[in-house]
């Protein structure tokens, strides 16, 4: 390792209207370096990340390559300087191969056939297997990301920047990511690497910086850290990592679904045959790399999706498909993705936080809406679960993530609420924002309401649940109490072994 | 170099100052226009405003312009809030006139004769925007393509019916209809084609949809449907009965603007580029200026009112062709469309 950084920032400072996003930030990484960048939602990791990549200016201070200040003008002077940046969500034109996708922007004819021995090349040289004649929608989230890092390393990034790379993998999927990245490291790449998954920064990284509230409030080798050390950084206080669930009271069964078998959005078995019992204050998560059934199993049980057969009986009713009656009958749906269902974003915190009573009393007195209790039904919410928004009539949309879950929270989990559906609730959050979601879902629990919890995320289920049940092609394993399960075991269920 | 840099929040004036730019903007453009046609551009756009907002007669023409203009635009507003991009306009007025005809000329009401009209009239463009919103549904058939395509429909449609079947007994070579009887005439202001009926009417629609948009609960609907369908169907609102009612308003107010525009001005069904000066087209611009408000129509309206006016005051005094306030209507499209950037970014120029 030379002694002098690849890349350094010296006093990085950029304000928003009311916001210091970064306030005077410093880093260096040098080659053969994986930094990690550590900090919560807001901590402004993602305006550090679009001053590097050209997309904002700093209002102050200096980015240095090798010792030479830069002025980064746009993306794509950012990659002539050799910095790439792998995005959270992978942007890619679906219905176009991976090679056409790569060549975009380069210009010339049939450019995609022109790059392809390159592509090869190097996707051999640094083990990321792919087709560059498959096309994107074919590819599974960690295939679309190796794309990402190919565009990088093809446009010359000496300094990758992956941004929350592992939010959207599996375990095993994570594993190969992991395992490139320390290819690239060997050849001398400096790797900026974003998470709020500590056991991946302990795991992957050599060098941590912390972000809080835009500033750096710390740097050590990770050889010194500890999780718990950088927790506290990150949140500024000592975070507790032991099982969040005491042992439930069960009441009556709640939800008993028997022998549900549904179609798939492309006309294939997306469930076969699942059964399970859902009782008043239990909470069942399941486990599964997505696309196994999970969303059809929610969307079934929040009106959303078809069955074909099976029965589903909620408190021994049999439930009728109607997203709107089942909410007034108690079914709280937390959906995956807050942005193009949970949310309208255009609309205001007060829309939002109305979206499921909206033609209700007291929001609405016959056909008109009654903007006083809107209001009211606003503030009482915003306050009950602390939403930072500067007025209730802020469009969502300029929210940070944890707090549109904060919206969707408030809403959804009224005194009603009796099952609650919630799919990678804390997805995206940082680690305050997903104690408070944690510790709202259980005190929902406590209250007599149930909850079915669909993520990926191993820790939050063994944390959360009573029961856990696995998800694999369609087919339930489980559910098995969670002190009758190890970790091996759902790994095993979760890939289609038998434990 | 000029880069984009958004702003978050915009100011609600911003837009208005924006849009005015672009006018302007389209202005200067279209002057260039009148300067290679051998005109002082000054020249010519002093005849159009003082010969429109300055002389009675003048006004009077302004006004008979906004009638349509202001239905038509006040019910594409909605639509294009919901995110039902209705190009289709001018055939559902032109269907408007096709049903609103067969009262005066087979069903003849006598003294009801024009409300009925005016409610036939709501039908046939109602059910234009309708087939459109129902192919859309069910079919996935984009709108902006099927309202296109059926405003030929239409179009071909009262052709078919003026030169064939309802083709007037009494008069001679022409291609129309018989008069439509007195009762079925709408009554205008002394001496001009004004038909104030049914400009009060585009008023009460202006204030009704604007306060349907944003204080009642199916204004809310809408409002979800346009801004975030997946959310629709979260909640449980039904997409396709939002659309539905939405392109019988949208539909409706142009059906009732044709409906009035053969009643009060042309008093039988006649060819269509008569029927319609292209309005509903041009209220498309309309509505894209008053974005998304309809009581912004009630201001939008009448600028386009004196932009058609005063291009018939070109034709007459400068002895253009009337084609060149297409022209400027066209320019004026590509502005506005162009600086919507400019609304929610500022420009910074320089490294």
């Amino acid at each position: 390792m030379s002694s002098a950084p690849f890349l350094e920032l010296r006093g990085i400072t950029k304000r928003f209207p009311g916001v210091v996003a970064n306030d005077q930030v410093s880093l260096e990484v040098h080659s053969g370096e994986v930094l990690a960048l550590l900090g919560e939602n807001g901590a402004g990791k993602s305006t550090l990340i679009s001053i590097l990549y050209g997309l904002y200016r700093p209002d102050e201070g200096q980015i240095l390559l090798e010792g030479t200040p830069v002025q980064i003008a746009s993306p794509s002077h950012a990659l002539k300087l050799g910095i790439g940046l792998v995005p959270q969500h992978p942007v890619l034109v679906n219905r176009h191969s991976v090679a056409e996708n790569l060549a975009l922007g380069l210009g010339g004819f049939f450019p995609a056939g022109r790059i392809t021995p390159k592509i090869i090349e190097l996707a051999k040289q640094y083990g990321l297997s792919i087709d560059p004649k498959a096309k994107i929608n074919q590819l599974s989230p960690g295939e679309k990301q190796r794309v990402e890092i190919l565009r990088a390393l093809l446009g010359g990034a000496r300094v990758l920047i992956l941004d929350e790379p592992t939010s959207v993998l599996t375990p095993q999927e994570a594993e190969a990511l992991f395992r490139v990245m320390r290819g690239l490291r060997e050849a001398g790449k400096s790797l900026i690497f974003i998470s709020h998954k500590l056991e991946e920064v302990l795991a992957i990284t050599d060098r941590v910086t912390v972000l809080r509230r835009g500033k750096v409030v710390g740097g050590l080798k990770t050889s010194d850290a500890t999780k718990s050390k950088l927790a506290e950084l990150m949140v500024g206080r000592s975070v507790d990592f032991t099982r969040k669930r005491q042992t439930a009271t069960l009441g009556e069964p709640l939800l008993e679904v028997s022998n549900l078998c549904a179609k798939n959005s492309r006309g294939l078995d997306g469930l076969k045959n699942v059964s399970f019992t859902l009782h008043q204050g239990e909470v069942i998560g399941v486990a599964g790399v997505a696309g196994n059934g999970q969303s059809e199993l929610i969307e079934i049980l929040a009106g959303l999706h078809p069955k074909t057969s099976g029965s589903i009986l909620l408190a021994g009713q049999e439930l009728e498909p109607n997203p709107a009656k089942l909410f007034a009958a108690g079914v709280a749906h937390i959906p995956e993705d807050r942005i193009r269902m949970g949310t309208v974003p255009s609309m205001t915190v007060s829309d939002n936080l109305a979206l499921r009573e909206y033609a209700a009393k007291p929001l609405a007195n016959g056909l008109m809406r009654d903007f006083m209790a809107l209001e009211e039904n606003a503030q009482s919410k915003i306050l009950e679960y602390a939403v930072a928004t500067p007025s209730s009539s802020t469009p969502s949309r300029l929210l940070s993530g944890g707090n549109i879950q904060k919206v969707i929270l408030a809403r959804e989990l009224g005194k009603n609420a009796k099952l609650i559906l919630a799919v990678h609730p804390t997805y995206g959050l940082d680690i305050g924002a997903t104690d408070q979601v944690h510790q709202v879902l259980l005190e929902r629990t406590k209250a007599g309401a149930c909850v079915l919890l669909v993520s990926e995320d191993l820790e939050e289920l063994l944390s959360l649940s009573d029961k856990i049940a696995i998800l694999y092609h369609g087919e339930l394993k489980g559910p098995f109490e969670v002190s009758q399960i190890s970790r091996e075991q759902i790994g095993l269920y979760m890939t289609g072994g038998e434990a | 170099m000029i880069r984009f840099i958004p702003i978050l929040n915009p100011n609600r004036f911003r837009a208005a100052w924006v849009s005015l730019g672009a006018i302007l903007c389209a202005a200067i453009v279209t002057g260039f226009l009148f300067a290679a046609y051998g005109s002082n551009p000054l020249e010519v756009y002093r005849i159009m405003i003082s010969g429109t907002l300055f002389e009675t007669q003048g006004l009077a023409e302004v006004a008979r312009r906004t009638i349509p203009l202001l239905l038509i635009g006040v019910g594409l507003t909605l639509a294009f809030r919901a995110q039902f991009f209705n190009i289709g306009a001018e055939g559902q007025m032109l269907l408007g006139a096709i049903f609103a005809a067969i009262i005066p000329l087979f069903f003849p009401l006598g003294v009801l004769s024009i409300p009925v009209m005016l409610v036939m009239g709501a039908i046939g463009g109602g059910l234009g925007a309708l087939l459109a919103a129902l192919l859309r549904q069910r079919f996935a058939v984009n709108e902006i393509l099927s309202t296109l395509m059926l405003n030929y429909v239409a179009y071909y449609l009262v052709l078919y019916l003026i030169a064939g079947p309802w083709k007037g007994k009494n008069v001679r070579g022409f291609i129309y209809t018989d008069e439509f009887p007195n009762f079925a005439q709408m009554p205008l202001i002394g001496g001009t084609l004004v038909h104030y009926p049914t400009l009060i009417l585009g008023i009460i629609a202006a204030v009704a949809l604007q306060i349907l948009l944003s204080k009642t609960t199916l204004g809310f609907e809408l409002r979800v449907v346009g801004e975030n369908a997946g959310a629709a169907r979260y909640t449980g609102i039904s997409v396709p009965r939002i659309v539905i009612i939405m392109a019988m308003i949208t539909g409706g107010l142009a059906g009732i603007a044709g409906a009035a525009e053969v009643s009060a001005i042309h008093h039988r069904l006649l060819e269509p580029a008569q029927i319609s000066l292209g309005y509903g087209f041009t209220a498309i611009i309309v509505a894209w200026l008053a974005r998304g408000h309809p009581i912004l129509v009630l201001v939008t309206a009448p600028f386009m009112g004196i932009i058609l006016a005063g291009g018939d005051l070109l034709k007459i005094v400068l002895n253009m062709p009337f084609r060149i306030v297409d022209v400027f209507s066209g320019v004026m499209l590509l502005s506005l469309i162009a600086s919507e950037i400019f609304v929610s970014n500022r420009i910074k120029w320089g490294k």
